[in-house]
């Protein structure tokens, strides 16, 4: 009888742990996320998303220009990823019992582990130095190699869940195998694969480290790709560490669009993977 | 894996092999190609990098406890010290409360609980790792400094780790963020793979009588258990490689000292801080070889841990245990 009340004590005990544990995970959400409202909401004007940055002491001002500047970097990595990844992902998944495939996918689980700071050293070496400067071009190809391995891999689990029955209906009707899987396959898993590519693009989209040595910064408008480049991640970074605190406002303002921003695409991603295929 | 069987279509069955498919397939296969190429790229590129000072140091590199630029003297140490003791510290508070996490989601919440904790805990991913490091530099420092720093100090003082001056931004400040941000990682992937564990070994323990806690003690964790240390490694090189937040609230000094409360310096955030300043080549090329220590160190955790979560989610049913 002791024995029965004791061992049920400690399930109790184990459950409530458990549950305690996962609570305590998500405290840190609802600190990080109201620290930010309150702290930011305050440096949120229509400036903001309109001006560029004024000298320190001056008030007003904005981050227009690293806004759109993280826009750019993130579209046009995109550019770079998006096909780049989804039509690896399609290798992955219609030769998966082979060796090569083994070897990318191995390749590419390794390589989502990767430091993202390294990545930006990687690019360092091979574009900003033979290019003479940095750019948003580099920026952006240092966020397509972050999101290469991501969108290479959600989309592969997504056609693999693509029945055989409609491959073998398209390949009946005397469909070449390129267009059925382009068509037919793609089209099916193309909610799921969308929203893989979403979540990519959300996570390249707060990225700082890869960044520092390639986008760079920039006070004012870039001119073109081939210039330097401010980005809000990288902007929220050189104003936090400065000393003054109107940057630390701004600083605030620009997570709190960023966090906005970040979060409505991993939200919206889910959304749209609810109605369709299993999607991670 | 027989996913051939299942899904996919070789190009040797019969109708393939016709112009389209093959230009088409071969791209494909093509960027696949270029993933690996881009990793060995990473690889050959950093080795290059590095060079000037593997030539100069060799081993010694990463022993000289003296980092000072300005007299082109370049050791390592304190930077391996501040990654490793921040990241250890991370894993210790951040494995049990995954653990947790994972067990409540998969085995004990109620099934209405799962779909909404789970997308709580994946959104934990979701934030960028510099507001973190800003939530970490303007809100967690200063609590630590004034609240839980002194609250150590006064009851576990006796330890060497919880001496010395309270300032918040340290080791421990670091630890934490980044404790925060590897419990979505471990948490997640602890799930799928405790999901993998076949629930006719939990009907067996619960069938035995087991309460549901010596259910998971006795049947699902040995089951798992290669896969949840994969998931720790993960989150191990997770922590090891982050930057920004760690380089917020460490407090950027390189000392080597006992005290958790101590400001520390990460390979990661030296990295990030001195790059764009260095100029003479023994500095780059010191920071560059402090990369690809970050480089080889993440990817054989990646490819261990990788190698572990698929010996569990890969088991074939019905085999040992």
């Amino acid at each position: 009888m002791d024995r029965w009340f004791f061992r049920r004590l400690v399930d109790r005990l184990a459950r409530a742990a458990c549950l305690v544990a996962t609570l305590l995970a998500l405290v840190p959400l609802f600190s990080v996320l109201g620290f930010i409202a309150v702290r930011g909401a305050g440096g949120i004007s229509l400036d903001f998303f309109r001006e560029l940055p004024r000298p320190v002491g001056e008030p007003g001002g904005g981050m227009a220009h690293a806004l759109w500047g993280s826009l750019e970097i993130v579209g046009v990595a995109c550019l770079f990823a998006v096909p780049s990844g989804v039509l690896a992902g399609i290798q992955l998944a219609e030769f998966s019992g082979t060796r090569f495939v083994r070897a990318v996918r191995f390749a590419a689980d390794v390589m989502a582990g990767v430091p993202s700071i390294v990545v930006g050293l990687f690019v360092y070496a091979v574009v900003v130095v033979p290019s003479g400067g940095f750019s948003a071009l580099a920026g952006s190809l240092a966020l397509a190699l972050l999101m290469l391995p991501t969108i290479a891999r959600s989309t592969e689990e997504l056609v693999r869940l693509v029945p055989e029955s409609l491959r073998e209906a398209a390949l009946g009707l005397g469909v070449p195998k390129w267009r059925a899987t382009v068509h037919v396959v793609l089209r099916t898993a193309l909610p799921g694969v969308v929203t893989g590519i979403m979540l990519a693009v959300a996570r390249a989209m707060g990225e700082t480290a890869p960044l520092l040595f390639t986008a760079l910064n920039n006070r004012d408008w870039a001119g073109g790709l081939r210039e330097p480049t401010a980005s809000l991640p990288v902007n929220i970074y050189t104003y936090a560490v400065s000393p003054y605190p109107e940057w630390h406002e701004q600083a605030w303002a620009a997570a709190l669009v960023l966090v906005t921003l970040v979060l409505c695409l991993s939200i919206g991603a889910r959304v749209l993977a609810r109605g369709s295929v299993r999607a991670r | 894996m027989t996913a051939r069987a299942r899904s996919g279509f070789p190009l040797s069955l019969p109708g393939g092999g016709n112009v389209g498919d093959r230009v088409f397939f071969g791209i494909c296969a093509g960027f696949a190609l270029l993933l690996v190429l881009s990793l060995v790229a990473m690889a050959v590129e950093m080795v290059g990098a590095s060079l000037p000072t593997l030539r100069a140091y060799g081993m010694g590199f990463a022993l000289g406890r003296v980092w000072d630029p300005l007299h082109s003297i370049f050791g390592a140490l304190p930077f391996v010290y501040g990654t490793v003791v921040s990241s250890l510290l991370a894993l210790a508070i951040a494995v049990p409360v995954s653990l947790g996490v994972a067990i409540y989601l998969s085995e004990l919440a109620p099934e209405w609980q799962r779909g909404p904790l789970g997308f709580l805990i994946e959104l934990l991913a979701a934030v960028p790792s510099i507001v973190y490091g800003i939530w970490g530099a303007f809100a967690l420092a200063p609590l630590l400094r004034t609240t839980v720093e002194p609250f150590l100090a006064t009851y576990f003082g006796f330890l060497p780790m919880f001496q010395g001056p309270q300032q918040g931004f340290g080791l421990l400040a670091g630890g934490i963020v980044l404790a925060i941000m590897i419990v979505p990682t471990i948490a997640s992937v602890s799930r799928e793979v405790l999901r993998a564990v076949p629930s006719a070994l939990r009907e067996g323990a619960l069938a035995l009588g087991a309460t549901r806690t010596e259910m998971v003690w006795v049947s699902v964790l040995p089951y798992a258990r290669s896969g949840l240390v994969g998931a720790t490694l993960l989150g191990l090189g997770r922590a090891l490689g982050e930057t920004m937040a760690v380089t917020l609230v460490i407090g950027n000094r390189a000392d080597i000292s006992a005290s958790l409360f101590a400001p520390a310096y990460t390979l990661a955030s030296v990295i990030a801080n001195e790059f764009t300043e260095a100029t003479a080549e023994l500095h780059l090329s010191a920071l560059a070889e402090m990369g690809l220590v970050l480089l080889v160190v993440t990817v054989v955790l990646n490819a261990l841990a990788r190698l572990l979560v698929a010996r569990v989610m890969n088991r074939p049913a019905g085999g040992r245990i």
